[in-house]
């Protein structure tokens, strides 16, 4: 692939993309391949070939669109639309930062609050322990979404079958997990 | 011998049976599984999601524990950690600025010497050769190998298999004699992480590859992630109601399948920790020489 | 002692608008060797020319510099000027004063100085000249084709019917290529067999024109006008003037179940057959892979059944040598077979075919008859769908260029399928619909409104096979990328054209430039569509591109003309400018180590090994020489060479010396 267009100056999201992951959206000819094989397609507002459209016009009304979508966050990272891609457009990097991006800029999509409260609350679990414990995810995940009830029908069987452990495992060098996380997710962004 | 191990926070909680099946089957082989002392979560789908450089620094913490405690080969059986591993190993290697970075944040310095196996590999390199003495019960049943997205995509990363009709499961299960059977499904994602914030949309790409299997006959979905085994498994009630039908067929991980063959306990590989009953249809020798060993017992005890 | 004549063009006012014309004359006249230096209004005019000529008789002049306009220009005006008045063509220069001095500077002294230093390198180079013959090659007028379809076929009848004789070698059995393979032609449904029969006829019954078939290229020696080629006849293990084409060997044939490579793998051929039933010519061979008597020893039917027997078990491959004066490359392409794309099953899906196995079972002399049955179990297809760019526009999995034929033919395809299919529904995912030729947009057009075949723009993610369908998953991006899923019946998938299997093995033997894709390279890609790089051999159809039947055979008459052009003249004339390698007396001979360095450098190819014997045949030295005929006078071989034994005449190093003192006053 060419890599001869540094000397263009592209301040629109499409040129941020270009820059942080390398994606070039021009290279899309807009076959479409990509939603065709997206399991999720049908989930999103705006399938992935229509993502990549929106961010060539490079109108600031269609940036906008983009990055309030829910596409970015029913995305899976499955890697199937790059399997599939004949002109190698990297989709799933250019929607891991549309969706850092996204969150930035405060326009992440409203209906899509579960999935990311989801995240969240497994970072959350994390950052405290340095492992995933399951009981403080689904806790903390019910208090985000409000939605109390869900699941609850499993977790007698999940109890039962010893799925699910009581107590959290802490790892020793929590120290180093928390710096970690203060030296990326949570720093905070220098204002220009 | 000992190899380098990496189990996951899944293997440690909800799917415990896979870590079960994977020690247990490296043990019948005369391998210890050494876990990376003080490892952490690969941070999975949340990290990628929302900061690139935390999703990097989660995975090569482990990588570069592994490095310190002298381990080349780390088997990583959760098909998600083994993408996270290989992908941060990839990105880490192709950036020189990148993994600087990454190694200051973390306060630890990754060389690159880390070799992630996926447990298909693991199999490929260590067991399979030796396989065929220690068969004790062959797995005569249609299994439908589900290789999911990760352990296959993107393909210029991870360099394993093929991403259209992958064979590498197939070939192993028949090593065993398994009748693995060509379906359309193999690679279809099942659903990942939106199990819980987003269960309908599971339900239904979980419905799908559920649904295929068992209209091709399979017998079995044999498994090598704890994502993919979860939604096929532990969803099964709300893939019914998506599919308007009750589908039965088990789904279990392929160091089981394996575990079965030479020998291990269905208690030992935790069957009974499943949410579909693993219940084989036919269930040939095994049933046989239970049924002989009780005959046996019945003449002896009177 | 030099005598030379300094003739300075105003060229009306181009010149002489920024340079004083008069002055630069009357300076270059004070050049020691300069008898003459006039100056005038247009030199290159009649009344300019004669001046010239006059000046070169009069004051006995040995060498002329026109300081005037670019060589390009007017170099061949002066020296055939110079040549009518006695002098040798060579010993006239042109300074360039115009495009390298008045037009790109202002008016002024520096200007003129200018011009006066151009004037000065060229006379210094000028007195050096020394006069050259143009070299005359002879001319066999024999032409030889590689290749038997439309396009080979195209050339051979131009250049016979010019009245030249012309050798056509053909790999397959018979000629046609994938012509004969087509059912009906865009745009206008013509039957291709029956437009293309009539030709192969005239070929094999042209009084010029020697057919020879199951035959390949062996190899290539010698230069334009004079080529020697070895052809090798692949044994056909038949008499060819006993056989009377009854085609009674290959009804008997127990060998029965090799796949046909004109049916494209859809019915099965003997081991002795006829590739299809119009072939020319219309004669079996036996593939010697598959016969029961060349595997085990055994059988012998044919030989029996054979009323004339011309049945030859023990034939052998026969050389050729022939000598030829140029040749045409028209091998054609291929196609990309359906295996190669993962998404689309590998291959293992039978249902889904190619676009030359959708000709096959649509033509009337096909394995289906021309009814449109699926190679699975022979149904019908109610739903079809046709997939374009099927790996073109493809860098990913494919080849990157776009085939240019296909968006054509699946709406031919389409048409036809719903000519024979009445109530069928023809499905197509396409990117674009690239139909650029007379009449191809109004036929694309007539497949959507009047055959209903259903466009649908976007490409296809993947088809599996379900309880005896094809699932097609694709989308429509013109309905906002909404995935679109059909139970089909059968896929035609559109694949990519790709070079002509053994293209680059031929390529090299023929010492032919060949791109990245294996397709044959045109010396350039838009005034010199039908030559190569190589002098002599010229291009026809799609083995230079893909391309379609209308552009093959246009090509193909271009390449004839130009065989044609080359065969008109008894001698070819070359210019004389070619690298020549020293010789001196001996016991040295030449300065030349005989390193070959400037061999392995040459692009045309135009070094060869020369000899030098004493008179009892013994091997003294072995030394580099320019064949004049071939070399170009790229002046690569005398940049490399180390002991500078090679010059170019016109150009030597004593000339282009001079020149550069001259300009840096040390001379």
């Amino acid at each position: 692939m060419s890599d001869n267009h540094n000397h263009i100056v592209d301040n629109s999201l499409a040129g941020k993309v270009k820059e942080h992951t390398g994606v070039l959206a021009a290279r899309c000819y807009q076959c479409g391949k990509c939603s065709a094989g997206c399991p999720v397609s049908e989930d999103m507002d705006y399938p992935p070939s229509l993502i990549m459209r929106m961010l060539q016009t490079g109108d600031p009304k269609d940036e906008e669109l983009v990055l309030r979508s829910k596409s970015i966050w029913f995305c899976l990272t499955c890697e199937m639309c790059i399997a599939r891609c004949p002109m190698e457009v990297d989709i799933p990097p250019m929607m891991d930062f549309l969706r850092g991006e996204s969150i930035k800029q405060n326009k992440a999509n409203l209906a899509s609050k579960n999935i990311i409260s989801f995240h969240k609350a497994f970072l959350d679990s994390i950052r405290q322990t340095g492992r995933l414990y399951e009981l403080g995810l689904t806790l903390d995940f019910k208090v985000r979404s409000m939605k109390l009830m869900q699941d609850m029908s499993i977790v007698p069987t999940m109890l039962a079958k010893n799925k699910l452990n009581f107590l959290p495992e802490l790892i020793k060098n929590r120290r180093n997990i928390k710096q970690i996380f203060q030296k990326t997710i949570d720093k905070k962004e220098e204002t220009k | 011998m000992k190899l380098g191990f990496y189990p996951g926070c899944s293997l440690e909680g909800m799917s415990r049976e896979y870590s079960d099946s994977v020690v247990a089957l490296a043990k019948r082989f005369d391998i210890e599984l050494v876990q990376i002392p003080d490892w952490n979560c690969c941070g999975a789908t949340a990290a990628h999601n929302l900061n690139k450089e935390l999703s990097l620094s989660l995975p090569a913490r482990n990588l570069a524990l592994a490095e310190k405690e002298g381990f080349t080969d780390v088997v990583v059986p959760c098909a998600a950690c083994y993408s996270r591993f290989s992908t941060t190993h990839h990105e880490l290697m192709h950036n020189h600025d990148l993994r600087h970075r990454i190694n200051e944040v973390m306060e630890m310095e990754y060389k690159g010497t880390i070799n992630t196996l996926n447990v298909i590999q693991f199999i490929d390199k260590y067991i399979i050769d030796k396989i065929e003495e220690k068969i004790v019960n062959k797995f005569n049943y249609k299994a439908a190998c589900y290789y999911g997205c990760l352990l296959v995509r993107p393909n210029n990363i991870l360099g394993f298999d093929r991403t259209e009709d992958p064979q590498t499961m197939d070939v192993v299960m028949r090593k065993i004699g398994a009748d693995s059977i060509d379906w359309a499904f193999k690679t279809e994602c099942c659903g990942a992480g939106l199990s819980v914030s987003a269960t309908n949309t599971v339900a239904r790409l979980s419905g799908k590859i559920v649904d295929d299997a068992e209209h091709r006959g399979a017998e079995v979905i044999i498994v090598a992630c704890p994502m993919c085994h979860s939604n096929l498994d532990m969803r099964r009630s709300e893939i019914n109601k998506y599919l308007g039908k009750k589908v039965t067929t088990p789904v279990i991980y392929i160091t089981q399948a394996l575990g079965l063959a030479v020998g291990i306990s269905e208690k030992e590989l935790g069957f009974n920790r499943h949410f579909v009953p693993v219940n084989f249809p036919k269930k040939a020798e095994i049933e046989k020489k239970a049924e002989v060993k009780t005959q046996i017992e019945e003449v002896n005890n009177g | 002692m030099a005598r030379i004549g300094v003739f300075v063009c105003h060229c009306g006012e181009n010149i002489s608008a920024t340079v004083d014309c008069g002055k630069v004359a009357q300076v270059t006249s004070d050049i020691p060797g300069v008898v003459v230096s006039v100056d005038y209004k247009y030199m290159c005019s009649d009344p300019g020319q004669t001046m010239i000529k006059e000046y070169i008789e009069k004051k006995k002049l040995t060498g002329v510099v026109v300081a005037a306009c670019s060589p390009r220009m007017h170099e061949p005006t002066f020296r055939r000027a110079c040549g009518e008045a006695g002098l040798n063509p060579f010993l006239c220069e042109m300074a360039n004063v115009r495009e390298h001095c008045s037009w790109v500077h202002d008016k002024n002294d520096v200007t003129t100085d200018k011009a006066i230093d151009i004037v000065r390198t060229l006379v210094e180079k000028v007195k050096r000249n020394e006069p050259l013959m143009p070299i005359k090659v002879p001319v066999t007028k024999t032409a030889l084709v590689i290749g038997g379809g439309v396009a080979g076929i195209q050339s051979a009848l131009d250049i016979a019917n010019c009245g030249h004789k012309v050798i056509m070698v053909e790999k397959d059995p018979s000629i046609g290529g994938h012509m004969s393979q087509l059912s009906e032609t865009f745009p206008t449904l013509d039957c291709s067999q029956c437009i293309l029969t009539p030709r192969m006829v005239e070929v094999a019954q042209h009084p010029n024109i020697t057919l020879y078939t199951y035959a390949e290229v062996e190899s290539l020696d010698g230069f334009i006008g004079n080529f020697k080629v070895k052809i090798r006849k692949k044994a056909k293990s038949l008499d060819e003037k006993l056989c009377t084409g009854c085609g009674l060997c290959c009804t008997k044939c127990p060998v029965k179940n090799i796949p046909s490579e004109f049916d494209q793998g859809l019915s099965n051929r003997r081991a002795i057959y006829v590739p299809f039933p119009q072939a020319v010519p219309n004669k079996p061979v036996i593939d010697k892979e598959h016969c029961t008597y060349y595997i085990k020893g055994k059988c012998k039917v044919c030989e029996i059944v054979c009323p004339t027997k011309a049945i030859r078990f023990d034939q052998e491959d026969e050389i050729i040598e022939v000598e030829v004066g140029a040749l045409v490359l028209a091998t054609g392409f291929d196609i990309k077979r359906a295996d190669f794309f993962p998404e689309y099953g590998f291959g293992k899906y039978k249902d889904v075919i190619d676009g030359l196995q959708f000709e096959r079972i649509a033509s009337a002399s096909g394995p289906t008859l021309g009814e449109i049955r699926r190679p699975s179990d022979g149904q019908i297809p109610k739903k079809i769908v046709f997939l374009a760019c099927a790996g073109s526009r493809d860098p990913a999995k494919g080849i990157e260029y776009c085939s240019k034929i296909c968006c054509m033919y699946t709406a031919k395809h389409a048409i036809l399928y719903k000519h024979k299919v009445h109530d069928g529904t023809a499905y197509i995912f396409y990117m674009d619909i690239r139909a650029a030729g007379k009449n191809y947009d109004e036929f694309t057009r007539r497949a959507i409104e009047e055959d209903g075949a259903k466009y649908i723009r976007g490409r296809v993610s993947r088809i599996y096979e379900r309880d005896g369908k094809l699932i097609v998953v694709g989308v429509d991006t013109l309905m906002n990328a909404k995935t679109v899923e059909i139970e089909a019946d059968m896929v035609v998938l559109a694949t990519a054209g790709i070079a002509s299997p053994g293209a680059e093995e031929l390529a090299q033997k023929l010492h032919v430039s060949y791109d990245q894709h294996k397709f044959f390279a045109e010396a350039h890609p838009k005034l010199k569509p039908v030559e190569t790089n190589t002098a002599g051999i010229f291009l026809a159809g799609a083995c230079q591109n893909v391309k379609d039947i209308p552009e093959s055979v246009a090509q193909a008459s271009g390449a004839a003309v130009k065989v044609c052009g080359l065969f008109s003249n008894d001698e070819l004339t070359r210019d004389p400018s070619v690298a020549v390698v020293n010789r001196t007396a001996p016991p040295l001979f030449s300065t030349c180590v005989g390193c070959f360095l400037c061999q392995s450098v040459c692009p045309y190819q135009a070094i060869e090994k020369e000899e030098i014997k004493s008179r009892d045949g013994k091997i003294l030295k072995t030394i580099a020489f320019v064949n004049p005929s071939v070399c170009q006078g790229c002046g690569t071989c005398v940049a490399l060479c180390r002991s500078k034994s090679i010059d170019i005449l016109g150009y030597t190093h004593k000339q282009v010396y001079a020149e550069v003192e001259a300009l840096l006053n040390t001379l």
